[in-house]
């Protein structure tokens, strides 16, 4: 049981917690108390000085955008002015709310804000979508569409729009970069035939990327009405982030091991028995990595794809917040910062834990 | 498949017909380019091996002894010269001359079994599952693995991951056996023991094998002869040593043998000299 499930965690990157079990089961108590404190109480005090220092920060900033104000208000309208400018900031009241860096309890705020407006979003969905079920059956009835809540997005749909549009973009990627890196990694003149290419798009910006893709989306799809925004933003995404995969496959596919090569040679594979019982299994470390890659970058492009494209997501949701400039708008921002760092933590997580499945690992 | 030559018509021409070579090695030469200029590994190297017979193949690390057996396995181009075997001049690769490389070479994402299957469903792709099913299970349990046949090639030893090597190569039925030092990475006790796995199953499918190896006491026991190769650049065969101990040898007999030592002085001096 113990060992048991210390292997599930050490398989889905969660193996911190092994001392956390082994002491738990009285085991070696001393090593694994140095363990438990190198691999867990370590990480928390981390924590607690980053908040620390980001609370001192954000404190610091306030003094001085607080500060400054005074003087501006006694500067151009004399010491009454700049009393009253003090006790208002002091009372709190939004007139003359300072708005900088917030500090980690505004974001809590914020966050939980968030949290409650997602709830009341989705209460009002559930009203909208009982409200015209009995209409939608009608409409279904007559061939026409249902009618569906247009109200607006809160951050958790942000969220899953976002992910949406990753995934979207993640296996496009995959279908292009992967085939078209076995064949570039099989043929040496191909290769070297495009490399020239590759080198060149590799670098492209993601703005650019999106500037192409819509020329192209926007006028092949001049017939077609609907919304362009989101095909726009995943191909966009797409495209930036799939040449880790495609460098990544075609150095795993030309770098297969003289010796797996030889064995194909002496027993006359054919060139799909090749490439699917020797070349693949051989090289999918490589790929995996830089479908790993793929998957990182993605995600980092999409927050500024979606932005630019003005698709949904956590992109718009944090320009729209930069540009509303309400109160706890910073603070919001900064949620999305977390969301947004911790969604591609957990992403590089699942896809190393798929990796250990389907991968073999040479004992070395 | 490989444009094939009577080996017969040529020869008979020459007046010279004989089919008693299993491999016929005439005026071989390998020359690699280098930035330095050619290197010229082997030169005119001439070999004849018979129909089931051993030899074993030794010389000064460097000579050229992998170059010729990789060539005789189609894995390396020849620059002059022809290799017959089994009367058909080689042009490629094949396996009817199945190739047991110093590092086990499996592929280590299959199992044992699997590893085996790969071969035998090329060579006997008309045969029922069935009957592939027996010969690759036949060919594990000579190699002493019935009961690691299902695991990972990545989770077996050095030695058994040879084991899995001999028992590939034997399952394929070939005609030559060619080995480029198979057990050379292996300690001493897995390599007495792996010289007796593969002397067993030899003795039993009666092919040619050829064996590169450094070790004088493996050349001495496996062997019917043991070549020996000048140092290169431009090796040759410099001395061939027939080896006279009737089979099957029993490695105890062989060390008690009062020509045993002749014939390991026989070979060191050519070593040493
Ligand atoms: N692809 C190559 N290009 C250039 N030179 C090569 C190449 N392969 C081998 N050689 C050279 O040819 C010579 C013979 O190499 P080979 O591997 O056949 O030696 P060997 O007798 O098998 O040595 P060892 O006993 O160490 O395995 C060496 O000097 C080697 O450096
Ligand atoms: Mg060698």
């Amino acid at each position: 049981m113990k060992d048991k499930s210390i292997n599930i965690l050490n398989f889905i990157g969660l193996g911190f917690f092994e001392p956390a079990i082994r002491l738990a089961s009285g085991e070696e108590t001393k090593k694994n108390l140095v363990a438990l404190f190198k691999k867990i109480v370590l990480p928390i005090l981390s924590v607690g000085l980053f908040l620390l220092l980001w609370s001192a920060g954000s404190s610091h900033l306030y003094n001085i955008e607080k500060e400054f104000r005074i003087e501006k208000a006694f500067n151009e309208r004399g010491e009454a002015a700049a009393r009253l400018e003090r006790s208002c900031i002091d009372s709190g009241s939004k007139d003359c709310q300072i708005t900088t860096l917030p500090s980690p309890s505004q974001v809590w705020v914020a966050y939980k804000s968030l949290l409650a407006d997602h709830a009341s979003i989705s209460a009002k969905k559930d009203a909208f979508a009982e409200k015209v079920a009995a209409t939608n059956v009608k409409r279904a009835e007559q061939g026409l569409d249902a009618i569906t809540y247009t109200g607006r997005p809160s951050f958790v749909d942000q969220i899953f729009t976002s992910l949406k549009t990753v995934f979207a973009g993640f296996l496009l990627a995959l279908f292009i970069a992967v085939p078209i890196g076995i064949m570039l990694g099989l043929s040496e003149s191909l290769r070297s035939s495009v490399n020239w290419l590759i080198q060149i798009l590799k670098p492209v910006s993601p703005v650019v990327w999106l500037l192409l893709v819509s020329m192209i989306v926007n006028t092949l799809g001049k017939n077609s009405d609907g919304d362009s925004s989101f095909t726009i933003s995943f191909i966009s995404v797409g495209l930036c982030a799939m040449w880790a995969t495609l460098v990544n496959t075609s150095m795993g596919v030309s770098s297969v091991d003289k010796d797996y090569i030889n064995v194909a040679k002496v027993l006359q594979l054919n060139i799909g028995q090749k490439v699917f019982k020797i070349i693949l299994p051989s090289s999918f470390p490589l790929i995996f990595t830089g479908l790993r890659i793929t998957l990182s970058v993605a995600w980092m492009v999409l927050i500024a794809i979606e932005l630019l494209a003005q698709s949904p997501g956590l992109g718009s949701f944090v320009w729209e917040e930069f540009q509303n400039g309400a109160n706890d708008s910073n603070s919001k921002i900064i949620v999305a910062m977390f969301v947004i760092g911790i969604i591609g933590f957990l992403l590089d997580r699942i896809m190393l834990t798929i990796q250990k499945f389907v991968t073999f690992t040479e004992e070395t | 498949m490989e444009t094939l030559e009577n080996s017969k018509v040529r020869r008979s021409e020459n007046g010279l017909f004989e089919d008693k070579y299993m491999l016929d090695i005439t005026q071989l030469t390998k020359i690699y380019p280098t930035p330095k200029g050619d290197y010229v590994v082997l030169d005119d190297l001439d070999l004849k091996v018979k129909h089931e017979e051993f030899i074993s193949i030794i010389g000064h690390s460097g000579c050229g002894k992998s170059t010729l057996l990789t060539m005789i396995a189609g894995l390396n181009p020849i620059s002059r010269g022809t290799i017959v075997a089994n009367n058909q001049t080689i042009k490629g690769p094949g396996p009817d001359r199945g190739v047991i490389f110093q590092s086990p070479s499996l592929l280590p994402w299959m199992t044992a079994y699997d590893n085996v299957m790969l071969g035998v469903k090329q060579v006997f792709g008309h045969g029922t599952k069935k009957d592939r099913d027996d010969i690759v299970k036949y060919y594990l349990s000579k190699v002493g693995l019935e009961d690691a046949m299902y695991k990972k090639a990545k989770d077996l030893s050095q030695g058994m991951q040879q084991r899995v090597g001999i028992a590939r190569a034997f399952a394929l039925k070939p005609k030559v056996l060619l080995l480029d030092e198979p057990f050379g990475m292996l300690d001493s006790l897995t390599r007495g023991e792996l010289q007796d796995v593969l002397i067993e199953v030899w003795n039993q499918e009666k092919i040619t094998a050829i064996m590169i190896t450094h070790d004088v006491d493996e050349s001495i026991f496996l062997a019917d002869r043991v070549i020996m190769m000048t140092s290169g650049p431009r090796a040759k065969v410099g001395d061939i040593l027939e080896i006279d101990f009737e089979r099957p040898r029993l490695r105890k007999d062989v060390l008690d043998h009062p020509d045993y030592y002749k014939y390991r002085e026989h070979l060191i001096n050519f070593l040493e000299h």
